[in-house]
């Protein structure tokens, strides 16, 4: 019964502020602004930075963010926690990679394959395993992700445990997805898949779907009682989630030319997308980025000072970094930045005017 | 394929069983006490690894008789990472939970690569090696003694949370927290308690394997994935069931590597897993 209340409140919430949506305005307005500068400031930051290592560091941060927001998708919102998310990161590399390969296939179209199978696996998982609870999802994934990895490092096909070199190909580079003399049109293919992702987040998190997510992660019994189709909602976010996770695969294989089972289907893999999102705040927009700008940059700059045993240095620190986040404030990073900007502040006030 | 080679297969599969049972007890104990899957239980045992080899290494100590010290370290490490990280996160969600085990077993990686490189690492004449051939099964003798004295490990374990005091205890502190504070147990200072005794656990099995296996960064995560498998199919927090499943897993392990192919026998295991999940949700056998 109490559930029922909750969730008549929750839609009265839901009422409420789109009801309130004239009374936001000045509140709008000032995010708009602010999204817009920050969208032209990403378009024109490489133009005005020239270094070529820059340019990696962001093309990297970019596709570990559109990684993240992908398993937030699933993690944060839905509450089914993945701990083998490199899967569909693998799934997408291997299909743009072999299609390419093997076919002469324009990586564009493998990666519209990468994410059709990314979302097909997703549902194979999902059905066995939707229906187990907490830990034992958690370990279901980290098992099939390890699973998966061994089996594409025995499949002859696809090059086994030496993966694919994709052909270098020098001609019609947009529609090849190879640039050689620039990283520009990289940074811009990636920022634009990672604004694609943060804009479904974006949307997802107010639409009614939004609140099926976030009832079947906090209360799935109470969810199901009111008729929400648990098992689908679980495995639409799967499935967008996969898919997004796809397309950063199919961008990392385009990206760096070689792809193999140990690079881009690792347990580490995915750890790190959990770390990152987890480190800026599950279940927000702005977490899985904000989680990706602290540690990637962390990473490549480590790496660069401290040569090989940087890989060490860099996993250290962001290990014990987590650690402390966890600890201190598990609600990410993104609480610590809410509390420096007064807007979310503001807005609340708002909603509470609109409410009495 | 003769008869000797499936028998053969079939005792490797239960040594093995044995060590993975020990594992999968400490991992099992402590989720059985606070329901938080400890995540950096296969780094644990890389460190007990590494603590037998540099003891001998250094000191000349063979893993054999470090076993007690190895084990107390291991204890210790385990209280500390109690008071240090878990205690403090009782009440988060179990996404903190679980990422704060990961970010331990992330630094104690990377921590490890960085002292002492990503080589692998052997322990060069121990006190056990070679092996004994009985009725045409050869078996090696450091997997004999291994298993031996995981297996040993194990009844001490039993013996301690069935028959004193302080076992029965952490079995209350398992089943009713607040009831147990009530009857006037520091339920803190148990959940230390069974940190220490499950990374004490997970160190034994660290040391034996020590002398016949690699040391290196990474080698806790295969044992830690069996573990996983066995603390699911056992029941989570049941001690006698990660045995059963233990010796199960180390069976099809090893049987699934002779009858298919070697290469696909962590997927036969983890195929195990899915399988006992979704028919059976609360494992084999209930919680202790």
């Amino acid at each position: 019964m109490a559930d029922v209340q909750s969730t008549a409140a929750v839609d009265n919430k839901a009422l409420a502020s789109a009801m309130a949506e004239p009374l936001r305005a000045p509140a709008n307005v000032k995010r708009r602004a602010a999204y817009g500068t920050l969208a032209l400031a990403l378009v024109a930051f490489p133009q005005v930075f020239d270094s070529p290592f820059l340019h990696h560091v962001m093309i990297i941060l970019f596709m570990y963010a559109l990684m993240a927001q992908s398993w937030n998708i699933l993690a944060g919102f839905c509450g089914q926690i993945s701990l083998g998310h490199a899967t569909f990161f693998g799934i997408g590399a291997y299909s743009t990679g072999y299609l390419f390969f093997a076919y002469q296939l324009s990586p564009w179209i493998g990666l519209g394959v990468g994410v059709l199978l990314a979302m097909l696996m997703a549902i194979a998982i999902g059905i066995p395993t939707f229906r187990l609870r907490g830990h034992y999802f958690a370990i279901a994934t980290l098992l099939i992700g390890e699973g998966v990895q061994i089996f594409f490092q025995r499949w002859e096909l696809v090059g086994a445990a030496s993966g694919i070199f994709l052909p270098i190909v020098r001609e019609q580079a947009w529609l090849n997805f190879q640039f050689h003399d620039t990283k520009l049109p990289y940074y811009y293919i990636i920022l634009v898949f990672l604004a694609l992702a943060s804009f479904i987040v974006w949307r997802l998190d107010r639409s009614r779907i939004g609140f099926y997510f976030r009832a079947i992660r906090d209360e799935p019994e109470a969810a199901s009682s009111l008729g929400v189709n648990v098992t689908l909602y679980k495995s639409f976010a799967f499935m967008i989630s996969a898919g997004l996770m796809s397309m950063a695969g199919a961008f990392y294989c385009q990206y760096v030319l070689v792809i193999d089972p140990e690079t881009v289907f690792p347990l580490s893999l995915s750890i790190l997308v959990v770390l990152m999102a987890v480190m800026g705040g599950a279940g927000t927009l702005w977490g899985p980025i904000i989680g990706a700008a602290v540690l990637v940059p962390l990473s490549e700059v480590t790496r660069v000072y401290f040569g090989g045993t940087g890989g060490s240095l860099d996993l250290m620190i962001y290990g014990a970094l987590i650690v402390l986040i966890c600890i201190f404030k598990p609600e990410g990073l993104v609480g610590a930045v809410k509390v420096l900007r007064p807007v979310a502040g503001e807005e609340k006030t708002n909603h509470g005017d609109a409410r009495s | 394929m003769t008869w000797e080679i499936v028998i053969q297969a079939i005792i490797s599969g239960l040594l093995m069983g044995l060590v993975y049972a020990l594992i999968a007890a400490g991992l099992s104990l402590i989720f059985g006490l606070m329901e938080i899957v400890n995540f950096a239980h296969g780094e644990f045992m890389m460190i007990s690894m590494y603590a037998a080899f540099w003891l001998w290494a250094l000191f000349g100590l063979d893993p054999l008789y470090s076993v007690p010290l190895c084990a107390t370290l291991m204890f210790f490490m385990g209280v500390a990472t109690h008071y240090g990280i878990i205690r403090h996160i009782l009440g988060a969600s179990m996404l903190a939970q679980i990422c704060a085990t990961f970010g331990l077993a992330v630094f104690l990686r990377a921590l490890a690569q960085f002292l002492w490189t990503p080589d692998f690492r052997s322990i060069a004449n121990p006190l056990v090696e070679g092996r004994v051939e009985l009725a045409g099964v050869f078996l090696g003798l450091p997997q004999i003694v291994a298993s031996v004295g995981c297996l040993f490990a194990f009844g001490f374990l039993y013996l301690f949370i069935t028959r004193t005091e302080t076992g029965l205890a952490l079995q209350a502190t398992a089943q009713d927290r607040q009831a147990a504070e009530l009857m006037g147990i520091p339920t803190d200072r148990m959940f230390a308690l069974g940190w220490g005794i499950g990374a004490a656990c997970v160190g034994v099995a660290g040391v034996f394997l020590s002398t016949f296996y690699y040391v290196f960064p990474e080698v806790g995560l295969p044992f830690a994935l069996l573990a996983y498998v066995a603390v699911a199919m056992g029941g989570f927090g049941s001690i006698l069931g990660s045995l059963v499943a233990g010796i199960l897993i180390g069976l099809v392990e090893s049987l699934g590597g002779l009858l298919i192919d070697p290469s696909y026998k962590l997927l036969i295991v983890f195929g195990l897993y899915l399988t006992v999940v979704v028919f059976r949700p609360r494992g084999l056998f209930g919680r202790f």
